[in-house]
């Protein structure tokens, strides 16, 4: 079971529902947030180019964040889904430093946090709320080594592209472009 | 032309717009660990090839400031965590891929390891010195005896201790700046050559102090050779390295990397050095001073500029 996402930049509008979705589901301090809009635009006008990309922890395969903790508060939970268990948290920061797409951040309480892919409602049968709540739906999620769920489907008949794939993390959040 | 923008409005603390985690702490540390790995190493070599005598302060005087400077450094370690109470956790479990996890356990072994060395010189630096109980004296007799295992095990400490503050920072391949192999060999460089400048600080014995600053010297234009291939590597590597490599050619950190850390820190005191090698009164604290303001500028520009450098935006 590998869970993952797909972001149909195609689709995405950057009108940041995910972003407040996620913010209330998880109770997420004011201030922060576990996922954001990223606007690329490129060229030389008249000739740009505009994508819009809803980003977020990418659930590496091979996170650097969970080989670099010390304490294996950062761990690798059902699906290969990336956790941090919030008691085992000291709160040195080598995940936050070793992470290429600056998903972590310290909460104020002490532990480092970041997007859990809903895990609570995922074990419910559900989807993340950044899914569920895209009006364009636009963010496809599911297991990919089931071949009819939403994500594989998405994935099969269009490019896609992933952030970074230099750093060696295999990340698991994959851009329909 | 490319534009990449957060559209969300996201500004997350010591995060965006640059990462800002790791304080003063961090370098204050690396470079109390480095110095601490430097005198001990030597304070174990001496040992090992027998001139104990011959080099008092290396062996006897100078560890003696290593336990405060490993507990100082383990000091601004613990108030660098942000989830403080919880920092007995580092001592559950040995993680073997997290650099971090090396660090915590090769401090809590050299740091007792460091006392042990100075408790068993205690009845040379104090005459009249009394432990009281006889299973202190028991334990004195048999350090003293087995000095030589001793210092084997306290050499390989810390030669780990010196060049894991460098593999830890290059563990981070999300920093350009920091990912590539040099700074390990290069921390540990640096951190005897601080140690080195430190004994030759304390030093009374003009012999001990020339055969001190011949090494010395050695490991200075080692370690000017190591940050020279640090760059061309940097240069020869990806386009996020080669950005990480203008933040010191023509960026905000050229001058106080090329001022203070190489020529302030590293060549000065190299030529000082060697004139006093030669015959010439230079002061006797000059180039232990300037080496170890170097160490310390030197950790402090790698942490602040090896946050600023990314793989995206």
């Amino acid at each position: 079971m590998r869970y993952a996402m797909a972001i149909d930049t195609k689709k995405c509008v950057g009108c940041s529902d995910c972003v407040v979705a996620c913010q209330t589901e998880n109770n997420v301090p004011h201030g922060y947030c576990r996922d954001w809009i990223v606007e690329t635009v490129d060229g030389t006008y008249p000739n740009l180019d505009l994508e819009f990309r809803s980003e977020r922890c990418n659930h590496c395969d091979n996170a650097p964040c969970v080989r670099c903790c010390p304490t294996g508060a950062s761990h690798f939970a059902e699906g290969g889904i990336v956790l941090v268990t919030h008691n085992e948290c000291i709160g040195c920061g080598a995940c936050i430093q070793s992470c290429p797409y600056d998903a972590r951040y310290p909460h104020p309480e002490g532990y480092v946090d970041k997007c859990t892919f809903c895990i609570h409602r995922v074990q419910k049968g559900q989807n993340p709320a950044c899914v569920d709540v895209c009006p364009t739906k636009c963010l496809h999620f599911g297991d990919l080594d089931d071949p009819n769920s939403d994500v594989s489907l998405a994935l099969k008949d269009r490019k896609w592209k992933v952030l970074a794939p230099e750093a060696g993390t295999k990340p698991q959040l994959y851009f329909l472009t | 032309m490319k534009e990449e923008l957060f559209v969300s409005g996201r500004n997350i603390p010591n995060i965006d717009p640059y990462l800002n985690i790791w304080h003063w702490q961090i370098p204050l540390y690396l470079f109390l660990g480095g110095l601490a790995a430097g005198i001990l190493f030597f304070a174990g070599f001496f040992v090992v090839r027998g001139k104990e005598k011959r080099m008092p302060a290396t062996v006897k005087w100078a560890p003696i400031i290593a336990p405060f400077l490993l507990i100082i450094g383990l000091g601004a370690l613990f108030w660098d965590l942000k989830h403080k109470l919880y920092f007995w956790q580092l001592y559950t479990t040995i993680r073997l891929t997290s650099p971090m996890g090396w660090g915590a356990w090769t401090l809590m072994i050299i740091t007792p390891i460091s006392i042990i060395w100075v408790a068993s010189y205690m009845k040379e630096i104090f005459p009249r010195w009394d432990w009281k109980f006889k299973i202190l004296n028991q334990l004195e007799a048999f350090v003293i005896k087995y000095r030589v295992p001793l210092a084997w095990i306290m050499m390989i400490y810390s030669v780990i201790l010196g060049v894991y503050t460098g593999i830890l920072l290059s563990a981070f391949n999300a920093r350009p700046l920091w990912n590539t192999s040099i700074l390990g060999p290069l921390f540990l460089v640096s951190g005897f050559s601080t140690g080195l400048a430190t004994i030759i600080w304390i030093s009374n014995d003009a012999k001990e102090r020339k055969i001190l600053s011949r090494i010395d010297l050695v490991f200075i234009v080692v370690e000017l050779f190591l940050i020279i291939h640090l760059f061309m590597g940097f240069l020869a590597g990806s386009e996020v390295s080669i950005e990480a490599a203008r933040l010191f050619l023509g960026g905000p950190f050229t001058v106080s990397f090329w001022v203070f850390v190489v020529v302030l820190g590293l060549i000065f005191p190299a030529v000082l050095e060697t004139l006093e090698l030669w015959g010439f009164h230079v002061p006797k604290w000059l180039p232990p001073v300037l080496i170890l303001f170097g160490g310390l500028m030197f950790r402090f520009v790698m942490v602040e500029a090896g946050q600023i450098t990314r793989y995206l935006y």
